[in-house]
């Protein structure tokens, strides 16, 4: 007989909620890729300001985005965790900067003052309590909202694509480690269920409940349940073919790790060369372009190695041209300081002054926001049922 | 398709080989049974179908096994995985995706197989069992049997000629088992897939099987058809001890055949009253618990529906229902442990002199040291409450527990243990008991506080014949000293034989309650095997018509 979950229906009024079925457009889920193209283009140009006004812009488009875009899927249930997150990072950029006062001049606007903690000498650096003035907390207040904003860049790239699809594009040399990914993100919240059960267990035996004896009491259970279950899953891997030889021999695995350590290399060395002013301009983009090069090679090699076929795999057509593009527009709208005055980015704090809103900066992140309609309508409504798993079920 | 020649295997550290010089061949399109106690090797010789053993689990291999022409030595299980498909007991265990869909496609994916085929296969396994209205679904949230079929449809989509099944079904309901068993045998009949299938609970599966390779355990193996092996195998279903009882030949084995072959004896039987399966106590017992509206709910959802139960003193009852019909929420929420929305439970006190506790009450209000005294609880998974690394001493603490804080013990953990099950070695790290083992020290372990009212979450999960028979033995020594036993089951023919009352749960609510006799003698999934044979009248166990059948004292 199947679980009642079967015969539940799915949830009430979830198709009501869509605002946008997409019109003649087939239902589909974007390339995973796309999205995160979107989402981190998006993040570079928040880099790029400190205006809250260009800041709040940006989450709003990304709550637009994703309210139109996102699935009924587990992983599309997470931006809220996101945003909280987010508004942590703000309060406590802005408790420290509190906290550990620089000061005040006196042209600073003073708000309060936090009662002194005197520090010894060694710690002369650092002084806790003082007077705060508005600006230093202001000024705490659009760093932390820039942080979180990107922050929310990232969540909206888990939000709207699946993470383990994501992963399933990763190049063949790189498979192992999507497949360790997989696994582990699965891994862990049956972990989290047999720490519930040996917990719940513990209270049968009247054992004691605190102290290092009764860690041991759950500790050792749940490792040696875990362990088991990682073997019987590595043999059933085993038994379905993970890990076929294929054409590799041992000479071109070790050329294909000489290949990407020396790529490695090079790309550090190229990273530090342009973030670097004083850095000889070889070693900025020569030694970039090398680097890459020599890891393309040995990724090409490496996934040789590796013969598989994937399953529907996700197509890349104009919209995923359109959303990645409209990200990356944006991006560099940001920052190639045409037709705005820079400063306007980064209004001033000493003095206080009201920021204004840049035109071409505004509409360039308004643009972001047409990924809300470029992308097709997320897939058909699948009923992901929640149903809530009762103690037997587990 | 499958050949085994002068196959012996010894483990690592090992003084006996586990397989001794075992010769099979395994034709194509047969279904063989794999019968034997636990330990026997059964499921080694399972995993040197696929190479799994030796090369997965260490240990050597002598002489050859050879599957479709390619011989294991030299073709590890990865490569065997388009000729051999593996599922095991847990599905659960085996999935590496997280939707049905993809996890049908990954065996193909690592096979290299192109995309256009693959899509079509899918398609076609998720016809072929059943799975097309779940495929976007997660899999942690199907029942156990359809995790079951998804994990037989995973490694069907690789095209394998042989599908090699260690005990599919140990951890289902007897409807989920029939949906699981019924896939598998249309794949035989369909598809001319070989099948090689290990299973304790023999009664439901001996009526598909072409041919019954039986491990007597001593490393040997003999083969042949399912008849002729059970006329003299140690290990037998219900059905095949009722034939041999009545002197049937040849064995029938399924119930509509032995329904027939039945007939003079439903004669024979008609005017004598059946003996009691169990002893009938004289007077009835006084209620040591009693519950009132217990509910359990999960988030604003009820697994358990305001439930009224009293248990008496030497009575033993088998709460049966379907997976998740809430039969472990009741037993969490009477040990007071689990979570109870509402509802009282009051277990009597026991009397001047008697070891225990001397106050009564309610587990839930009370420490768990003291509500350990009045209900005992073995959950699911005994091996959750064993963390120390020998037998002896997990017993010492047990010991050390149960006396802190009271004047009164009981008998040692020591004495109980070696009452329940004889023989075990002290040295023992507990996890290399077997299951039946495992069990009667976590048993042993919750008796060191005496309590009146005992509670088995499905003890018998994983159990062989002999394994039950000896925890039939256990909770009946239990019961003669007064306490009152509880125990959760899917398996109808050990309720029939171990309970003096049955409680079925569905939903959440009681729906019967009664006599074991009443209640699954009229009841088509919980009817034992010789309740269906000899229906109407009343027999459930074998050993019933043993002791009315002229000539066949128990021999068994």
């Amino acid at each position: 007989m199947a679980g009642a979950a079967e015969k539940r229906p799915a949830r009430a009024g979830e198709g009501a909620a869509r605002p946008d079925t997409g019109g003649r457009r087939l239902p589909r889920t974007l390339h995973p890729v796309a999205w995160w193209i979107w989402a981190l283009a998006l993040a570079t140009a928040v880099s790029r300001t400190n205006n809250p006004l260009l800041l709040f812009l940006v989450l709003a488009v990304l709550g637009y985005v994703i309210t139109l875009r996102r699935t009924d899927a587990p992983w599309a249930r997470g931006f809220t965790y996101y945003l909280y997150l987010a508004l942590t990072v703000v309060a406590i950029r802005v408790v420290f900067r509190a906290v550990f006062a620089t000061g005040i001049t006196p042209h600073d606007h003073y708000l309060f003052s936090l009662p002194r903690i005197p520090t010894p000498d060694w710690y002369a650096g650092i002084q806790l309590g003082g007077p705060v003035s508005l600006e230093a907390l202001l000024s705490a207040a659009t760093d932390g909202l820039r942080l979180a904003c990107m922050l929310c860049c990232i969540g909206a790239a888990n939000t709207l694509a699946n993470p383990k699809r994501a992963l399933r594009v990763l190049p063949g040399a790189l498979y192992e480690l999507g497949v360790a990914v997989t696994v582990s993100i699965s891994v862990a919240p049956q972990l989290v269920q047999s720490v519930q059960r040996v917990a719940r267990a513990r209270r049968l035996r009247a054992g004691r409940n605190k102290g290092l004896k009764a860690l041991r009491g759950i500790v050792v259970p749940v490792l040696e349940d875990a362990l088991e279950r990682s073997l019987r899953l590595a043999a059933a891997m085993d038994s379905r073919g993970y890990g076929r030889a294929g054409s590799a021999t041992p000479r071109s695995r070790r050329l294909t790790g000489a290949l990407m350590l020396l790529g490695m290399c090079g790309l550090c060395a190229g990273a530090y060369g342009l973030l670097d002013a004083t850095a000889p301009k070889l070693l900025g983009l020569p030694a970039l372009a090398v680097g890459s090069v020599l890891c393309l090679a040995g990724l090409r090699l490496g996934g040789r190695r590796v013969t598989r076929t994937t399953y529907r795999p996700d197509p890349w057509r104009f919209a995923e041209w359109a959303v990645a593009s409209c990200g990356v527009l944006s991006a560099v709208l940001l920052f190639v300081n045409v037709g705005y005055n820079p400063a306007e980015l980064n209004p001033s704090i000493y003095p206080l002054s009201w920021p204004t809103l840049p035109l071409v900066p505004a509409a360039a992140i308004l643009l972001a926001g047409a990924a809300g309609f470029l992308a097709p309508p997320p897939s058909a409504p699948t009923p992901y049922i929640t149903a809530p798993r009762t103690e037997e079920a587990a | 398709m499958i050949t085994f020649d002068r196959v012996s295997v010894v483990y690592d550290g090992a003084d006996e080989p586990v397989l001794r010089d075992v010769n099979l061949v395994v034709d194509e399109g047969e279904l063989c049974l794999v019968v034997g106690h636990t330990g026997v090797g059964k499921s080694t010789l399972l995993g040197a179908v696929n190479g799994l053993v030796p090369h997965f689990t260490g240990g050597t291999l002598y002489g050859a096994v050879t599957v479709d022409g390619r011989d294991t030595a030299d073709h590890p299980p990865r490569e065997l995985a388009d000729v051999v498909g593996v599922v095991g007991q847990d599905p659960l265990d085996g999935f590496v995706t997280d939707t049905v869909e993809e996890e049908l496609a990954y065996a193909m994916e690592q096979l290299a197989v192109p995309p256009a085929v693959m899509r079509k296969r899918v398609e076609e396994t998720l016809d072929l069992l059943g799975l097309a209205d779940l495929r976007h679904r997660a899999l942690h949230e199907l029942s156990g049997g359809q995790q079951q079929r998804v994990a037989i449809g995973s490694v069907l989509t690789a095209h394998p000629r042989v599908l090699v099944l260690d005990e599919p079904t140990s951890a289902l309901d007897p409807t989920a088992a029939e949906e699981v068993l019924a896939a598998v045998t249309r794949l035989v009949h369909d598809l001319g897939v070989t099948v090689l299938l290990a299973e304790h609970r023999l009664e439901r599966v001996v009526q598909y099987a072409d041919r019954v390779i039986h491990l007597p355990g001593d490393g040997r193996v003999v083969s042949g058809p399912p008849s002729e092996i059970f006329t003299a195998s140690s290990i037998a279903p219900p059905i095949v001890e009722l034939g041999r009882a009545a002197g049937w030949s040849p064995l029938p084995l399924s119930v509509r055949d032995a329904r027939r072959a039945a007939r003079p004896l439903r004669t024979a039987l008609e005017d004598t009253a059946p003996p009691p399966v169990r002893p009938e106590p004289d007077a009835p017992e006084a209620e040591v618990l009693r519950a009132r509206g217990i509910t359990v709910a999960y988030r604003g959802v009820p697994a358990v529906r305001a439930v009224d139960l009293g248990l008496r003193a030497g009575e033993i009852t088998a709460l049966m229902g379907r997976n998740g019909s809430g039969k472990s929420s009741l037993l969490w929420a009477l040990q007071g442990s689990g979570p109870r929305t509402s509802g009282t439970v009051r277990v009597g006190r026991n009397g001047a002199g008697e070891p225990g506790p001397a106050k009564g009450g309610d587990p839930k209000s009370l420490s768990a040291a003291e509500a350990r005294r009045l209900v005992g609880l073995v959950p699911q998974t005994p091996t959750d409450l064993l963390y120390l690394e020998s037998v002896e001493q997990e017993l010492d603490r047990a010991d050390t527990e149960s006396a802190t804080g009271t004047g009164v013990t009981g008998p040692s953990a020591r004495a109980i243990l070696d009452r329940l099950a004889p023989g075990i070695d002290r040295a023992t790290h507990p996890r290399d008991l077997s299951e039946g083992q495992k069990l009667a020290l976590v048993l042993a372990i919750q008796l060191t506080a005496a309590p009146r009212v005992l509670l088995l979450d499905e003890p018998t999960r994983g159990l062989d014949y002999r394994a039950k028979t000896q925890l039939i033995a256990m909770v009946d020594e239990l019961a003669a000293e007064g306490r009152s036993v509880v125990i959760s089951t899917h398996d109808v023919e050990f309720a029939a034989r171990a309970a003096d009352r049955v409680v079925v749960l569905a939903e959440g609510d009681v729906v019967a309650d009664g006599p074991t006799t009443e209640v699954i003698v009229a009841s088509p999934v919980f009817a034992p095997q010789v309740a269906k044979i000899l229906s109407p009248l009343p027999y459930l166990t074998v050993d019933q018509v043993r002791a009315v059948l002229p000539g066949t004292e128990a021999d068994a």
